[in-house]
């Protein structure tokens, strides 16, 4: 008997591309119901296949993609058989679609009301003059203050948590029974992420919705899912309640995905999962991730397992799943060895960055200049330590950066070399040995290599350069440094467009490295890459510097992952110092409120651990001109001191610790 | 590693990925098409003088403004040549002089592009806005004022319509080099001390290769017009050499007599015309060029 509360329901669903001789599967099998109410998550790597199941819900198939069989039904009607006009009615009415970037997929030139007005006019049957009172309504749903005001907003207008809620709104006109979307918080901050995913869960309550939630953060996924579909190369690996997937995955991917997470609470680096997802279309013979599996037999190698109750409505398909689930261990995180420290090897001291130029107009008529991007930052690197530089995006890490390396002069202060050797502040007045002594890895691999270039030529480029090595022994240090970045010669011919994006990445790295540098500035090296893929990354960069004695200047969002690899930490908000410590310090009590604020939005995937949301998310301003950089967020504000005063290191003025707070020590700690 | 392994080349050589590109064109409909008309125009010019059933010069007095028959396959113009073998040779002078125009074009103006997009700053402000001033004077005008003061001659021509174009080529070349600029991997290059030479030659050219091609394709029908319209203002080929616009201008006048002297040349320029642009939509797809964001 048909559950009449099924909402969403696919049956049996492969999409794929049917070419004559034999099609090429997207994705296979796929079979789930979600109700109202529920919500479930879909998760895997880039390319798992989750997106293409979501948008397949509401009739969407991406350009050159079919049914090869099989059925997805809204409310018992099959989406794939709806007329034009129908489908049209159904997406964005009953079923609403939330996309990554939505909020910044507004129009720019039209205020927030004329973009509401429209979705009304679309989704609802409300007349022209009940309109304004609904749209007050809706914001106030999605828990934006002053409605009246936010209406006559232009979007640039508005902070990216606020477009995302009236990304939300828009969504919500058409008074819809169900929900997708597809990476609705990547992209944001982690503070703002929090606060979406809670109001999300919250809707999915009071509006008794179905949702269906795409995400690559099991974090995201905790925290706002019922049940998770772990997919892996298009089929549904693992499938259950998300505590009970989450505690006792019993799928061996299910277990490396979790295990490659950083978590906040342990600096160590995760475990990763070697290879790759087979490419669409492959033949595998038997169990799809038996290469990359540490349980695979002969069994997995020849037959395809089938799907087998793991629990409660919960779904696995391995052979092995009874075996594997009694055993309760994850694989082994390594910790990181505390690095010797050397001598400094860079130092920046009160460096101040400007972006704007004032023009001849301005500098006559004496208008005043808007407040620096960065400003007051000490820093001092040593041989072999990692230093990273935390905070929200617009707090000026990778500005920082910028500036070590010569591509933006700062404006005022001076960056040091070894032995206290003044760098010279612009990149064409460094001599060819300060250049060398600092490289860059960055955060998007597809962008960082020359397309037309082989991968000998460009690991080869700073060796020719700086080495002026050539022939026989150029070919044998690029194949050195291929090795360790754990790739190998057969890698010399390859161009960029031919490897994936952690195999990029190690290119990137290895060209770092071919420098034989002091200084390697990463510039979220990892945040374009799947987790999976991320913790052998980090790695290897751990690796490489034990080797070498390079130092790392690392700068990252991701807390966790600053957490797994640094030895000190810089909190930067709004280019300004908060917080700088050894990395146990910073991660430890008293806190700064601003570290306390960011550490506490973080998601884990754990569905018992809620973050707390200390503060609202804000609207971009440029940073105060006096006073604490963070006065306008801060939950524990004293007083007007705030407001006039910089704060100085609250823990005395010696010491590694610093944090730059008004409060004292003790009422950091309580 | 063993030596065999290494040494395989997996970027194919030069003539391979022409061939991929003619390949991947010829997948598009608008690739068809364009190449099909292309290789017949070029076919045809090549070997005009072989397939031509007439003296394009000899005036047969007894056959003025015949009616296309089995002597004269498209008839006789006004003078009682041939209309047939006219058409054939008449795309000769604008095919020669607006291959080496469009080649002196695409040189002067993509070294100039790479140039100013690669230095940029006030130099870039400054020349960019010259060729804005230049760009707002009225080409044909300044064409013919050109043509009055140094003649016609093929070398002439070529020069002119070269200079002139590769202006116009300028703004796109450099729209394009702004793009790969902006990537990180020239941003690698330059805080590790590459030499600018090394830059612009080794990470910057071979990406920008692909927008000056697809820029010279669109080009050349462009001034394949130009020229055209100027031999049918009567500056460009002398008589009696044959030439589809000035066959076009001394025909028209009697067009109520005999049209064939008229549609003859009018379609072999617009289907070369056309051939080509349809050649560099497919060309710009094949290379993954997107001419409407760089403002092409």
């Amino acid at each position: 008997m048909k559950d009449m509360n099924d909402m969403i329901e696919t049956r049996d669903l492969q999409i794929g591309v049917p070419l004559t001789d034999r099609s090429f599967n997207i994705v296979s099998d796929i079979n789930l119901s979600i109700r109202r109410g529920d919500s479930i998550g879909l998760v895997g790597e880039s390319g798992s296949g989750k997106s293409t199941i979501a948008l397949s819900m509401m009739g969407y198939l991406g350009s050159g993609l079919e049914v090869l069989d099989g059925s997805s039904s809204f409310q018992g009607s099959s989406v794939f058989d709806l007329s034009p006009a129908k489908l049209q009615k159904l997406r964005g009415g009953q079923l609403a679609l939330i996309p990554q970037n939505a909020g910044q997929a507004l129009a720019p030139n039209l205020r927030i009301a004329a973009q509401l007005a429209e979705a009304l006019e679309l989704h609802s049957d409300i007349s022209a003059s009940k309109r304004r009172e609904r749209m007050v309504e809706l914001l106030h749903q999605v828990r934006l203050p002053d409605p009246d005001v936010i209406l006559e907003r232009y979007p640039h207008e508005l902070s990216g948590g606020q477009q995302q809620r009236v990304a939300i709104a828009m969504a919500l006109a058409g008074e819809p029974e169900a929900l997708i979307l597809d990476e609705p918080t990547t992209g944001l901050d982690v503070t703002t992420q929090a606060h979406i995913l809670e109001l999300l869960a919250q809707l999915r309550v009071e509006r008794n919705l179905a949702m269906v939630f795409v995400s690559h953060d099991l974090g995201v996924i905790a925290r706002v899912c019922t049940r998770v579909v772990v997919l892996y190369a298009g089929e549904i690996a693992e499938d259950g309640p998300v505590g009970d997937v989450l505690r006792n995955p019993a799928h061996p991917y299910t277990r490396g995905l979790i295990a490659s997470i950083p978590k906040l609470s342990e600096a160590a680096i995760p475990a990763s999962m070697e290879g790759r997802p087979p490419s669409p279309g492959s033949r595998e013979q038997g169990c799809l991730f038996a290469p990359r599996c540490s349980y695979a037999n002969d069994l997995c190698r020849t037959s395809k397992p089938a799907q087998t109750e793991a629990g409660q409505a919960h779904r696995v398909r391995c052979h092995h799943a009874a075996a594997i689930a009694r055993r309760a261990d994850l694989p082994a995180t390594t910790r990181r060895e505390p690095t010797k420290v050397g001598s400094p090897i860079v130092s920046l001291e009160g460096v101040q960055i400007r972006y704007d130029s004032p023009g001849l107009i301005d500098r006559l008529t004496n208008k005043p200049r808007p407040t620096p991007t960065c400003d007051g930052i000490d820093l001092t690197i040593r041989a072999g330590e990692t230093v990273a530089l935390v905070g929200e995006s617009g707090s000026g890490k990778s500005t920082i950066l910028k500036a070590i390396s010569g591509l933006v002069p700062p404006s005022q202060g001076s960056i040091y070399g070894p032995d206290r050797l003044q760098l010279p502040p612009s990149l064409k007045n460094r001599s060819a040995d300060q250049k060398r002594r600092i490289q860059m890895v960055f955060q998007n691999p597809d962008a960082s290599l020359n397309p037309r270039q082989t991968v000998e030529e460009i690991i080869g480029s700073p060796l020719k350069l700086y080495e002026n090595l050539s022939g026989r022994a150029l070919r044998d240090r690029v194949v050195e440094l291929l090795n360790q970045v754990r790739l190998g010669a057969s890698y010399l011919r390859k161009l960029p467009t031919q490897m994936s994006g952690g195999e990029k990445q190690r290119i990137g790295i290895a060209r770092a490295f071919a420098a034989r540098p002091d200084l390697i500035l990463c510039d979220e090296v990892t945040s374009a890459l799947d987790v999976s893929v991320q913790a052998a990354v980090l790695r290897l960069l751990v690796d490489l510097q034990a080797q070498t004695g390079a130092a790392l200047l690392f700068v990252s969002h991701d807390l966790a992952v600053v957490r797994a690899i640094s030895d000190r930490v810089m909190v930067l908000y709004q280019g300004r110092m908060c917080e700088i410590g050894p990395a146990e310090d910073v991660f430890g009590e008293p806190y700064h409120p601003y570290s306390a604020m960011l550490m506490n939005a973080i998601l884990e995937p754990d569905p018992d651990k809620a973050p707390a949301l200390l503060a609202d998310d804000a609207t971009e301003l440029s940073p105060p001109a006096q006073g604490c950089p963070f006065q306008r967020r801060c939950a524990r504000r004293i007083g007007p001191i705030c407001d006039t005063e910089s704060p100085r290191n609250a823990l005395g003025p010696k010491g590694p610790h610093d944090i730059r707070c008004h409060l004292s020590e003790s009422d950091l700690r309580g | 590693m063993s030596a065999e392994a290494t040494d395989i080349d997996l970027r194919p050589p030069l003539h391979m990925r022409l061939l991929k590109v003619i390949e991947s064109m010829w997948r598009q409909p608008s690739g068809k098409a364009g190449l099909t008309l292309l290789s017949i125009h070029l076919f045809v010019a090549i070997f005009a003088g072989l397939l031509a059933t007439h003296d394009f010069a000899v005036q047969d007095a007894s056959a003025i403004f015949a009616k296309p028959n089995a002597e004269h396959w498209l008839g006789t113009d006004n003078l009682g040549r041939d209309v047939f073998s006219r058409t054939l040779l008449g795309g000769r002078p604008a095919l020669i002089t607006t291959f080496f125009g469009t080649m002196l074009a695409l040189f002067l103006g993509g070294f100039l592009g790479i140039l100013l997009g690669f230095v940029g700053g006030t130099i870039d402000d400054v020349a960019m806005r010259v060729v804005d001033a230049f760009l707002a004077i009225p080409w044909l005008l300044l064409l013919l004022l050109i043509i009055a003061i140094f003649g016609t001659a093929t070398i002439v021509m070529i020069l002119t319509l070269g200079i002139l174009y590769a202006v116009a080529i300028i703004r796109i070349i450099r729209a394009g080099t702004l793009d790969v600029v902006a990537q990180d991997y020239i941003t690698a290059a330059r805080t590790r001390g590459e030499k600018n030479v090394t830059i612009v030659i080794r990470e910057l050219l071979p990406n920008v290769l692909d927008v000056v091609l697809v820029e010279g394709a669109m080009r050349w029908s462009w001034m394949l017009l130009t020229f055209s319209a100027l031999s049918f203002l009567g500056f460009g080929v002398t008589p009696p050499t044959p030439d589809w616009g000035l066959m076009i201008a001394s025909s028209r006048n009697f067009m109520s007599v005999s049209i064939w002297p008229v549609i003859a040349p009018i379609v072999a320029l617009s289907t070369l015309i056309v051939g080509l642009n349809l050649s560099a939509d497919a060309l710009a797809k094949a290379l993954g060029v997107d001419r409407a964001r760089i403002g092409g």
